[in-house]
């Protein structure tokens, strides 16, 4: 509460949404991480969940549609010393900004990403998103979804990401301590946080309540060390939640600074709007 | 003593779902917003975990631990519990 606009609240979000949680327990993890607040800056796309930012009070970027791991991997390279958090849904990480989110892997940049993955797009009336689940009803598709939904989980580990993590909003404290360890990892970090959306998901898919949703993450979520030993057929319409990958590698600004001390002799592509002068 | 913003809660029943000790209930009263709000009914079984606090979406429950200030205030009265103005 503390670190919140009081001016601002109560907060847009539909009663009994996931994104107050997520918000809650990053607030968590960042305070068993000890992170600085002062030198955390979040930045978010279009969405829901992207309007977390707006409540927070520390500096926010709120950016295009799609392009705020762009934005965040500008803000990083330019000034490494940030903490930089991307709050991002699933429409914005997986569909629009679905290549920025694997490049960002790819790369390995020193951020962290938490997608509040409600498996539909919540803002603009309830369409199928590329998450959502095979069978389940939106406004664009009454007769249930026939396409093979995103795993952002894994797709974000194939792309190279150095450590991803997925969790429901029915596991907060596992999620806090699994962003707490993606706060603290140098590299590219994928916390992906499956959230309710009663208001479009829920009513289309007999989960009306908040609590339903809430309670229906909880018997269909399977922890990854006991997935790795069921078979498809048991795995069939459960949550696969966990820890994906945790493998550090060297990171996006470390090699930039690398080339430039290698080519100029000393640092000069970060931190270049600090320097005074560029000849020795 | 556990505290319920009434100005913030928007009655979505997670806190009384995911307290273990099932201290929270759904009061009879409506706010000015037309919202029943949970009421802390068992707060004597409460053992602090906040885990109320990590799941209430809109940030209005506030659970103080005992060194805090709070401690000699007078509970017997209900409505204390909810910072109502009617």
């Amino acid at each position: 509460m503390k670190y919140l606009r009081k001016d601002r609240l109560p907060n847009i979000f539909c009663a009994g949404c996931g994104n107050g949680i997520a918000l809650n327990t990053f607030f968590k993890g960042m305070e068993s991480a000890e992170i600085d607040f002062d030198t955390l800056s979040l930045v978010s796309g279009i969405g829901c969940s992207s309007r977390i930012p707006g409540y927070v009070k520390c500096d926010s970027l709120h950016t295009t549609h799609g392009r705020a791991i762009t934005f965040a991997s500008g803000l990083k390279v330019g000034n490494p010393d940030l903490n930089v958090v991307v709050f991002t849904g699933d429409g914005d990480a997986a569909s629009i900004g679905g290549n920025h989110l694997i490049h960002g892997a790819r790369k390995n940049i020193n951020i962290t990403v938490i997608c509040v993955n409600n498996n539909i797009y919540g803002m603009t009336g309830g369409q199928i998103s590329p998450t959502s689940p095979e069978g389940s009803f939106g406004t664009t598709a009454p007769y249930g979804s026939r396409d093979k939904p995103f795993n952002l989980a894994e797709l974000v580990a194939a792309a190279g990401a150095s450590f991803v993590s997925r969790w429901t909003t029915a596991h907060p404290l596992q999620l806090s301590n699994s962003i707490k360890k993606a706060l603290l990892n140098p590299g590219f970090s994928f916390v992906e946080v499956i959230s309710q959306c009663p208001t479009y998901y829920g009513r289309k898919n007999k989960l009306r309540s908040p609590v339903d949703m809430i309670n229906a993450f909880k018997e269909n979520s399977v922890n990854i060390r006991k997935a790795n030993k069921m078979s498809d057929e048991e795995l069939a319409g459960k949550l696969i939640v966990g820890e994906f990958v945790n493998n550090p590698r060297k990171e996006l600004t470390e090699n930039v600074c690398d080339l430039s001390v290698e080519q100029c002799g000393r640092s000069l592509a970060i931190k270049s709007a600090y320097l005074d002068n560029f000849d020795d | 003593m556990i505290k319920i913003d009434s100005e913030l809660c928007k009655g979505c029943d997670l806190c009384i779902e995911s307290c273990p000790k099932h201290v929270y209930q759904k009061s009879s009263k409506e706010n000015k917003k037309g919202v029943y709000l949970p009421f802390p009914e068992n707060e004597e079984k409460c053992n602090k975990c906040h885990l109320c606090e990590l799941m209430c979406p809109d940030q209005a429950i506030t659970v103080e631990d005992e060194d805090d200030h709070g401690k000699d205030d007078n509970k017997d009265d209900h409505d204390e519990n909810i910072s109502d103005d009617k």
